[in-house]
């Protein structure tokens, strides 16, 4: 049931939170439920920036303060078997900036769906060696403004993903997760009829870069407990710069580095139950804020093999 | 999933990419008797007779184009296309663009002061110009009107020399562009790019470069095409480049260059406001930032005088700051920005046109410009209606700055901090709202030129108006005021079009 290491890392941040928060599960992590085990639970994330980067340049504004973006998730994870999962997970999501006069925003944002498989998951001496390939993809789920960074809580651009992940497990007790996604986003279209990249286009549609991502996390993983540290890299293939003093734009090449820590742990009298917490700090980025985010979650695990509970981290 | 990404194209066409080549429904051969705006006639610049078709020059202008067209590759077939679409809306896109690139606040100095733009260091920070509502409709009033007075003058010699286009002249030469029956020396193309260039180099100095490739290839889509040769081109902009000369002069002198005022005058207009017992607009930038262009108001108009401005044109006084009709207007803006919709939101977002965007007189040319494609409209009548439309934009930003300056009003957001804008809060005073006044201009003109979508005109400014009371940042009693404002400008763009004899 260590389903739910909330990927923190891939939340928010940003002015875009998009499409990092279709990771924000068990999709990145080297976990697989039981079959016919289903994980079900929510998480709540708190999201904040004051600094960010235009184009290159770091900087502050005045004109928004700190923009804060608070997130209500609710995820789950079910085993087809012990080698395929699928996966869900659906934000609320609510920005808010702290000076100025600009509005706030606030809705239901993306529907991401996963299948994790796993083909290979192999002794070799002391320790455990799993290959994965998860594909996935998402969608708005509601007509939600996507042109008004930063305070937008989305960019409606409908995405889809491909991962190649390892995981090496030694001892039953330390693991290295790596992992490598390309995501395709869709063009979008936007409330307005023209709009100046580096150059005029006269249209609602945007062009929406893809994007590829690179995760490593590493630390302590047993059946009660586990704990991570966690480094993201998130590179926009392609966009444009914001200009001197410019608002952002949905295909604005963002980037962001981010470093975090994740905590997990399962109540021994109430196994099905779970509880997580993390946090991460960006610490180089373009385009986009440099966020401080921290999450906390509660997970329960249904069986419905009418088995006993057991997911097979350690197995 | 491999194929789902492979079968989706993300390359945007824009809406006028692939629009077809101009094929006018009237050649309007008779526009050099039309009435141009500052020019005294038609003939105030001559142009010389062309050589004879015959001369042995021509013959080698002839051969230019043959050998252009004998290795002509996609790209220049694609450009050919491009200029096709007709010269006066090319160069009106490209100067949108221009406006949308520079409509960009400057950042502030350390000390909290902020750098003004210098036009002779266009390319230091901040760059020049700032083209805001008020810099870009001025700079769209110029480029329009130069390019009508150099049609006229151009159209007037077209019909005196009546010099036939060169694929009727010899026809083994390609006309990759639709044939006309206008004669074509000087080449109205040409006159158009000379006076965009001429105008733009004064307007945007720091994008010259883009501006002369963008005149080259347009020279060379011509050439190419075989709608012109050499000699209609090079008399085209140079009268082009003439008449723009006096656009320049007026320019210069039309009191634009001292709009931003100084810190005395913006002082002034605080004073005063509280001399009246009103409370006076305060910049809600951080920090606070001078006002807009506050002394736009002054700059000369085109279609009515000074005294007419202010006589008849500049609204009556907006409700008293401290009377009960001041304060059910604000709570109504609260309401707005408390419950907002999200097709509201929409609307707000499409009229909006705040940083990095072609700017409300903009969005007006765009949608002229749309328009005026199916009209079918001559280069002469396209640059005469973007001349009206355009010269009613500047002049009703000039009203508009009149009364905003003369009433000083804060914005609702000042008056109650609880009003939180889904736009960009203008750093200018409320009454009356720029949009509306633009809209309202701009429609009642396009209503007139195109009276068959007069009724779609006027919902449209209505809703870029109302756009301003959603989005928070405008008082009905500014959207109104607005509207009618520019109503009253469109009608003078109206009286002149009645009279300038392209009816």
């Amino acid at each position: 049931m260590k389903q739910f290491i909330p990927n923190k890392i891939l939340m928010l941040l940003i002015f875009l939170s998009v499409s990092w928060r279709s990771s924000a599960q068990t999709d990145i992590d080297a976990i697989m439920m039981e079959k016919n085990a289903f994980c079900a639970g929510g998480m709540y994330t708190y999201s904040s920036w004051k600094n960010y980067w235009e184009g290159t340049l770091k900087r502050s504004n005045e004109n928004i303060g700190s923009i804060t973006t608070q997130m209500i998730g609710v995820m789950g994870n079910y085993g087809v078997g012990k080698k395929l999962n699928l996966l869900f997970n659906i934000p609320y999501v609510a920005t808010k900036a702290s000076a100025g006069t600009l509005h706030g925003m606030s809705g239901v944002q993306d529907l991401s769906l996963m299948i994790k498989y796993r083909p290979v998951n192999k002794k070799i001496g002391d320790a455990r060696v799993a290959v994965f390939g998860i594909a996935g993809g998402s969608t708005p789920l509601a007509n939600y403004v996507a042109d008004f960074l930063p305070l937008s809580i989305g960019s409606r651009s409908t995405t889809a993903m491909a991962r190649l992940m390892l995981d090496y497990y030694y001892n039953s007790k330390w693991f290295a997760t790596a992992s490598a996604t390309y995501v395709y986003r869709s063009n979008i279209k936007i409330d307005r009829n023209s709009y100046y990249t580096d150059e005029l286009i006269l249209s609602n549609e945007v062009q929406m870069p893809n994007a590829a991502t690179f995760n490593v996390r590493a630390g302590y993983r047993t059946q009660w407990w586990i704990a991570e540290a966690v480094f993201n890299n998130w590179t926009t293939l392609g966009g444009f710069d914001m200009t001197r003093n410019n608002m952002p734009f949905p295909s604005n090449r963002m980037n962001a580095t981010a470093l975090g820590i994740n905590l997990k742990y399962v109540l021994k009298k109430v196994p099905q139950l779970s509880l997580t917490g993390g946090a991460n700090q960006i610490i180089a980025g373009r385009n986009m804020g440099q966020s401080l985010t921290a999450n906390g979650g509660v997970f329960y695990v249904f069986d419905f093999s009418r088995k006993s509970t057991k997911s097979d981290h350690n197995k | 999933m491999i194929a789902f990404v492979s079968s989706c194209k993300k390359e945007i066409q824009g809406r006028t990419d692939k629009t077809g080549a101009l094929t006018p429904l009237n050649i309007d051969l008779n526009a050099g008797t039309w009435k141009p705006i500052l020019l005294t006639g038609p003939t105030e610049f001559s142009v010389a007779a062309p050589i004879a078709t015959t001369s042995p020059d021509y013959i080698i202008q002839i051969n230019e184009i043959k050998t252009w067209q004998s290795t002509i590759t996609e790209k220049e077939r694609e450009l050919v296309n491009y200029w096709s679409a007709g010269a006066v809306l090319r160069w009106n896109e490209i100067l949108r663009e221009l406006v949308a690139k520079h409509n960009l606040a400057p950042y502030q100095n350390a000390d909290g002061t902020y750098p003004l733009p210098n036009a002779n260091n266009p390319l230091a920070y901040p760059q020049f110009p700032f083209a805001n509502p008020p810099y870009s409709a001025r700079a769209y009033a110029y480029v329009s009107a130069a390019q009508y007075d150099a049609l006229v003058a151009a159209f007037h010699y077209k019909k005196l020399y009546n010099r036939p286009a060169p694929y009727k002249v010899d026809a083994s030469i390609q006309s990759l562009i639709p044939q006309s029956d206008l004669p074509s020396y000087p080449s109205e193309d040409a006159v158009v790019a000379g006076a965009a260039v001429e105008m733009m180099k004064l307007l945007f100095p720091g994008d010259q470069d883009f501006i002369q490739q963008k005149a080259e290839e347009h020279k060379r889509a011509r050439l190419i095409g075989g709608a012109n040769v050499r000699s209609d081109l090079e008399a085209g902009e140079a009268l082009g480049r003439q008449v723009a000369q006096k656009f320049i002069v007026r320019a210069r002198g039309d009191r634009a260059g001292a709009a931003a005022g100084t810190q005395a005058q913006w002082s002034q207009f605080e004073t005063d406001a509280v001399a009246k017992g009103e409370t006076p607009w305060i910049s809600l930038d951080v920090p606070k930032r001078p006002p807009m262009l506050p002394l736009f108001g002054k700059v000369k108009t085109w279609l009515f005088d000074s005294l007419t401005m202010v006589t008849t044109l500049r609204p009556l006084p907006p409700p008293s700051t401290k009377s009960d009709q001041f304060k059910k207007e604000t709570e109504e803006i609260l309401s707005y920005s408390k419950n907002i919709t999200r097709e509201q939101i929409r609307i707000v977002h499409f009229w909006a046109d705040g940083v990095a965007t072609y700017t409300p007189p903009g969005h007006w040319n765009a949608i002229a410009a749309d328009d005026f494609i199916s009209q079918r409209f001559s280069e002469v009548r396209w640059a005469r209606n973007m001349a009206l439309l355009n010269m009613s934009l500047m002049d009703a930003a000039v009203a508009c700055w009149d009364a905003k300056f003369f009433y000083f009003n804060p914005r609702p957001s000042q008056v109650n901090p609880a009003i939180k804008t889904t736009t960009g809060l203008p750093n200018f005073p409320s009454y009356t709202s720029g949009h509306s006044t633009f809209s309202g201009a701009a429609a009642t003109i396009l209503g007139y030129l195109i009276p068959g979508k007069k009724d779609v005109y006027e919902a449209m400014a209505r809703e870029a108006s109302i756009s301003r009371m959603y989005g928070a940042i405008h008082y009905r009693s500014d959207c109104e005021a607005g509207l009618l404002c520019g109503n009253k400008v469109g009608a003078y763009a109206i009286q002149r079009a009645q009279t300038d004899g392209a009816q």
